[in-house]
């Protein structure tokens, strides 16, 4: 009976929590389809227009589509870096995919060469923020000639050692006995690895894979550094240059810049939720 | 005959891994080994200066502020995201309603990007933004939180905001992996909820600590993305981080500094990796 009401509660606690949370998305929402004035009159005190405070609506009241129009049909701007984007994220996901998932099984299944020790190097290396390789890595890509170009972003982000450490908890959870049956029958390593270390570890995968999207997909420091050329912009860096003037704008900019990321993000959840489950189980 | 043997088939072992490998050499590894270097060196690297970097970084206020604030954030940041977690992922294991769409909820900051929120903690922190409005209705002062010592509090809310349900959904999985007959056995045994956490849910969570703190590690660099987007080069102090610090020197070529920075930050992770491993035995 008392077990009852408490659990009642905590439901309440936890769904008002998660409305808190979802809130600024609303915001977003609700802001990206309000024109100009409207948003002068909500958010004037903040933009420095009027005094008093900002406030908000639950609904805008009059709605329209005018910023959208204005992003999707008159900015040119926008879309060039949307597919700069699509391009980056895209080329930096495929490399993860080749270079990571057989070093990831390599690492969990095999027995590579001073393999304990390359881990925890990797490991290490995930863990250093940018700053600290920011200038040699300057340099490498500059020796290389790839300053300036795309490939500044992709290349190095293709070679993370962070997908790898995710997928690297989900190989070591595949049964060894499925394997050393497979060996048994006499399967090679390239077919164990083909035919049984991807279709089992496939949530590992899909789970490093939208981790890796949606950090791809947001990468501000790299593009800024590495890329003068602002024609060569992702996506990520076209919010930080709108100022609040042009409020409207940002607030579609915010929720269109968004929708990709959902979208993975939605497709991929139960993926997603596996793959974390795998690397927070010990085996 | 069987040494070959054996180290054929560790070379076709090893070739699984040469990719990652050469890719990690030539843009990550590399260039963090060029970092060394020219932490011996000074700016312009042409001469050698030993460890005369080290000291000087080690006098820098700069430098020691960054480190303070740092270690501040990660210190106070870090334990609050791993307990308010796992405090959710318990009441969530334990069978509340919707558990699975409230998952969902808790996830969705995490799809949205850094600009979008920066921009959000901008309208609502601003001096005359909602919270400010909040603050005037109960009587009390608004300001312009950003500016001051309490944009320290307001990237703690944005790391835990964003970060929240995917520690969540870890910490579940740790729960979800331990037997139920462990608990069955323990009441039996007269032990109550509290009991039952301490000598059970724990202990074998402990493997999931190790990964869920490595992660909120890892995700606690990343604050340096909305800082800089909140307040530029140069926020306010309690807000200045390591990674200010790396952005400025190297846009006035301190390389000299800069690296030793670099490696003084990189030591310190490889002892807290070290640690950690040692501490949790995730000897597989």
């Amino acid at each position: 009976m008392k077990n009852k009401i408490l659990k009642r509660l905590l439901f309440i606690i936890l769904l008002l929590l998660a409305v808190l949370i979802c809130l600024p998305v609303l915001f977003l929402i609700v802001g990206s389809f309000m024109g100009t004035d409207e948003l002068n009159i909500y958010l004037g005190p903040v933009l420095g227009k009027s005094s008093g405070f900002a406030s908000w609506p639950l609904l805008p009241t009059y709605p329209t589509f005018k910023a959208y129009v204005q992003l999707l049909l008159d900015s040119p701007e926008f879309f060039v870096m949307f597919w700069n984007s699509i391009k980056i994220t895209g080329l930096i996901i495929l490399g993860q995919l080749l270079a990571g998932v057989p070093a990831a099984w390599g690492f969990a299944k095999l027995k590579v060469w001073h393999g304990r020790l390359l881990f925890n190097i990797y490991i290490v290396l995930m863990l250093m923020p940018f700053q600290v390789t920011m200038l040699s890595n300057y340099l490498t890509l500059n020796m290389i000639g790839l300053m300036n170009t795309q490939w500044a972003v992709i290349l190095p982000a293709a070679f993370s050692t962070f997908p790898v450490f995710i997928m690297y908890h989900f190989f070591r959870s595949i049964p060894d006995a499925i394997i050393e049956s497979a060996e048994l029958d006499g399967a090679g390593r390239m077919q164990i690895f083909l035919h049984i270390g991807i279709p089992l570890g496939s949530s590992g995968i899909v789970s490093a894979m939208v981790l890796s999207f949606l950090d791809a997909w947001n990468l501000i420091e790299q593009p800024l550094t590495f890329l003068k050329d602002m024609t060569k912009w992702p996506l990520s860096l076209y919010l930080p240059n709108i100022t609040m003037d042009n409020a409207a704008l940002a607030f579609v900019a915010s929720v269109v810049t968004l929708i990709p990321s959902f979208l993975v993000f939605l497709a991929g959840q139960n993926y997603l939720e596996q793959g974390i489950a795998a690397s927070a189980v010990k085996e | 005959m069987e040494h070959k043997l054996k180290n054929r088939a560790q070379l076709k072992d090893t070739a699984f891994i040469i990719p990652s490998l050469l890719g990690v050499s030539i843009f990550v590894l590399i260039p963090f080994i060029d970092v060394i270097r020219r932490s011996f060196m000074n700016a312009a690297a042409s001469g050698f200066v030993f460890l005369q970097n080290y000291i000087t970084i080690f006098q820098n206020q700069a430098f020691l502020l960054a480190m303070k604030n740092t270690l501040r954030f990660m210190g106070i940041c870090i334990p609050i995201l791993l307990a308010f977690s796992l405090l959710i992922a318990v009441f969530l294991n334990a069978g509340v309603r919707g558990a699975k769409t409230l998952k969902s909820a808790y996830l969705v900051p995490m799809a949205i990007p850094v600009a979008s929120a920066v921009l959000i903690w901008r309208i609502l922190f601003h001096e005359n933004g909602f919270l400010s409005g909040f603050m005037h209705m109960i009587g009390l002062q608004g300001q312009d939180w950003m500016n001051t010592k309490y944009v320290f509090w307001i990237l703690v809310f944005s790391y835990i905001w964003k970060n929240l349900g995917y520690n969540i959904v870890l910490w579940m999985a740790g729960l979800t992996a331990i037997p139920d007959t462990l608990y069955e056995a323990a009441r039996a045994d007269g032990a109550n909820n509290f009991q039952c956490f301490v000598y059970i849910t724990m202990p074998n969570l402990l493997p999931t600590l190790y990964t869920t703190a490595v992660l909120a590690f890892l995700n606690s660099f990343k604050v340096f993305r909305e800082a800089y987007l909140v307040a530029g080069d140069y926020p306010h102090e309690s807000m200045y981080m390591l990674q200010h610090l790396f952005n400025n020197w190297f846009r006035e070529l301190s390389l000299d500094k800069m690296s030793a920075a670099a490696v003084v930050t990189a030591l310190m992770i490889m002892a807290l990796i070290l640690v950690l491993q040692k501490v949790w035995d995730r000897e597989d």
